[in-house]
């Protein structure tokens, strides 16, 4: 599950992601990074099963947390199914079925937004977490 | 070749050889047998040429791409009292209108002048099409028989006398597919290419559109009845830049007939305004030639990648390769297997082609024989140009330094030569960083610093003598800096190309 940790000017300072993989034991994917001396931003991918005590322990270090359920969206009126999107993306959200048509696995998005400025029928959209 | 024994239903055929006319009987009897390019490929590899040809009288091809070169023209009648127009917009998109009074060519790429790239003439297109109204707007300077001097009003595709699709070229048999070397991403109209060759790019839909299937324009040829966005439309000649085996079409249809399914206004990011525009053509399968043609498979049909990291006509190929790799969504370049993007959907390609295939096989739809051929052979020259100047015309002589050479050293000759910029080489001229007379005082200033290669730039935007000043001149402003080391090929420095010298270039033109 994905995961948007926002740090505030004290937890950005702290090694919240080392502590909750050493004392969770559990792996944690970085897929998103902004981090500034006065605040910070996450995006991570952790184990689904163990989703709400992980979230639980980061809550406690005094990191906010929000589930991350809107990935990219696909305009079906709008696409025609070119395909530009589909090289673009960095972890292949984007594929052709059996027919041709350009089939959106959205669950892998990492919500970096490329393939929005790319579609040249302004059928893609990231909606705001 | 048909010979008559007796009467014509007692024909006997010297070879299998079929004609326009006995297909179209066929049609209308509803007994021709059609079937798409895409099982064309099939029928004659089970049945062979010969056994398909008597088997197939009618192949659809299809296509659905953005086609720049596309465009409408339109009368909208007179206006009370009359003008003549002599700028004309609708949506705040310019129109064409160097012709007669109210008549004017609305080209799909211009842009919006309040939107800009957001908006252009294939959005008009495409909202007329849907059927709604648009806001026409034009200026002129009054003469005696129109003498109005300005309008401003509401059309939709009811109030007009003519709205005729006409394009210059679409349905490019195969294009150059694309990639891109440079360290940025660029936005083309190829879409959008990563660095470092991050994936390629490529148009057309290789052997079921409708050029490849006909590749010495046997069959497809001026006044072709083709199927244009939904509407049925004709070939009126070879599309500009026809080049075989990058062949092109010029075609028309009228607007009204249209749907938006299979025409659709598009936005290239950073590049602009385009049109999907589909086109399916029937192909008659007069012999075993043209079975054999249209049984063309992806594999057959090759195109090159090219290099749009270098902005120059002749960007260079990085490699060959044919439809049926570039379809397989990862090509090889320099041993890293590299994602593909199409950019023209095959799935509407195949729709348009079914349609076709349905409209023929109701006897909704005949073939037609051409009128006139198009060229087997033509030559896409460039563009007479007055002159290149390349940067080594303009250059001005670099003045090289060491790496050990000393701050102070530096800030002499910078004085002594009156010069801002000191590459800095090795022994044997290799570019290895940069420093400015503002580097030098700074360090000047600062103290502290001994030699030049503790302060010099080390990623140093350079250009090659060969390439244009106006390359030189752009990598100038997107860097923000003021001059550019030349260097050849094992990247010796051959001379400095400073802002200066573009400006004395400009004050000699």
């Amino acid at each position: 599950m994905m995961l948007q940790l926002k740090f505030d000017s004290k937890t950005v300072k702290e090694p919240v992601i080392s502590q909750t993989a050493l004392v969770k034991k559990t792996l944690i994917n970085i897929i998103r990074a902004s981090v500034g001396a006065r605040e910070g931003e996450l995006v991570v991918d952790v184990d689904d099963e163990r989703a709400d005590e992980i979230i639980q322990f980061i809550q406690s270090k005094g990191v906010s947390v929000t589930k991350i359920y809107k990935n990219i969206v696909k305009d079906e009126d709008r696409c025609v199914h070119c395909g530009a999107c589909i090289s673009i993306c960095p972890v292949e959200v984007f594929s052709f079925n059996g027919e041709y048509r350009v089939v959106a696995e959205s669950e892998k998005c990492i919500h970096c937004g490329v393939c929005v400025g790319v579609c040249p029928l302004q059928a893609l959209d990231l909606p705001k977490i | 070749m048909f010979i008559y024994g007796g009467d014509e239903a007692n024909c006997v055929k010297s070879e299998n050889v079929k004609t326009v006319e006995e297909i179209n009987r066929k049609i209308k009897e509803g007994s021709a047998v059609v079937v798409t390019a895409e099982e064309m490929k099939n029928i004659v590899e089970e049945l062979g040429a010969e056994g398909a040809a008597k088997e197939v009288d009618v192949v659809t091809t299809g296509t659905f791409g953005a086609m720049c070169s596309s465009g409408v023209f339109f009368n909208f009648g007179h206006s009370d009292p009359p003008i003549k127009m002599q700028k004309i917009w609708l949506n705040d998109v310019e129109a064409y209108t160097g012709i007669a009074a109210v008549d004017a060519y609305l080209g799909v790429t211009q842009i919006s002048e309040t939107l800009g790239i957001e908006y252009g003439g294939a959005h008009v297109i495409e909202e007329l099409v849907r059927g709604k109204e648009v806001e026409l707007k034009a200026k002129s300077y009054g003469t005696d028989c129109y003498p109005r001097k300005e309008i401003i009003t509401e059309i939709s595709l009811e109030d007009v006398n003519q709205a005729e699709m006409i394009n210059p070229r679409n349905a490019y048999q195969r294009y150059k597919a694309a990639t891109n070397s440079s360290n940025r991403i660029l936005k083309t109209y190829m879409g959008t290419l990563l660095p470092n060759y991050g994936n390629v790019t490529f148009a057309g839909t290789g052997e079921i559109s409708p050029l490849n299937n006909d590749p010495e324009y046997r069959t497809i040829g001026i006044g072709t009845k083709i199927f244009l966005c939904g509407a049925e439309g004709y070939v009126i000649g070879a599309g500009t830049q026809h080049s075989p085996p990058f062949g092109t079409l010029m075609v028309k249809g009228d607007l009204r007939e249209m749907n938006t399914e299979y025409m659709r206004a598009s936005v290239f990011p950073g590049y602009g305004v385009s049109m999907f525009i589909g086109i399916g053509i029937p192909i008659p399968i007069l012999d075993a030639e043209m079975a054999r043609f249209t049984a063309v498979k992806d594999r057959e049909i090759e195109t090159e990648i090219l290099d749009y990291g270098i902005p120059r006509r002749g960007r260079p190929v990085v490699r060959k390769v044919n439809y049926e790799e570039l379809k397989s969504g990862r090509v090889e370049i320099n041993g890293e297997e590299v994602r593909v993007s199409p950019l023209s959907s095959y799935s509407i390609a195949r729709k348009i082609m079914i349609e076709l295939k349905d409209r023929i096989r109701k006897g909704e739809f005949f073939i037609t024989q051409p009128v006139s051929r198009i060229p087997v052979k033509s030559e896409f020259k460039p563009m007479r140009q007055r002159e290149i100047v390349v940067v080594k015309n303009v250059m001005s002589d670099a003045i090289r330094i060491l790496p050990d050479t000393s701050i102070i050293e530096a800030s002499k000759i910078i004085i002594e030569k009156g010069v801002n910029h000191l590459p800095v080489t090795d022994r044997e001229g290799v570019l290895i960083g940069i420093v400015t007379s503002w580097d030098v005082a700074k360090a000047v200033a600062k103290g502290g610093v001994e030699r030049v290669d503790e302060i010099m730039t080390k990623r140093v935007i350079t250009v090659s003598p060969e390439d244009p000043v106006e390359l030189a001149a752009s990598r100038l402003e997107r860097h923000n800096i003021s001059a550019l080391p030349v260097i050849d090929s094992k990247k010796r420095v051959l001379g400095l190309i400073s802002s200066e010298d573009l400006s004395r270039l400009i004050a000699k033109r």
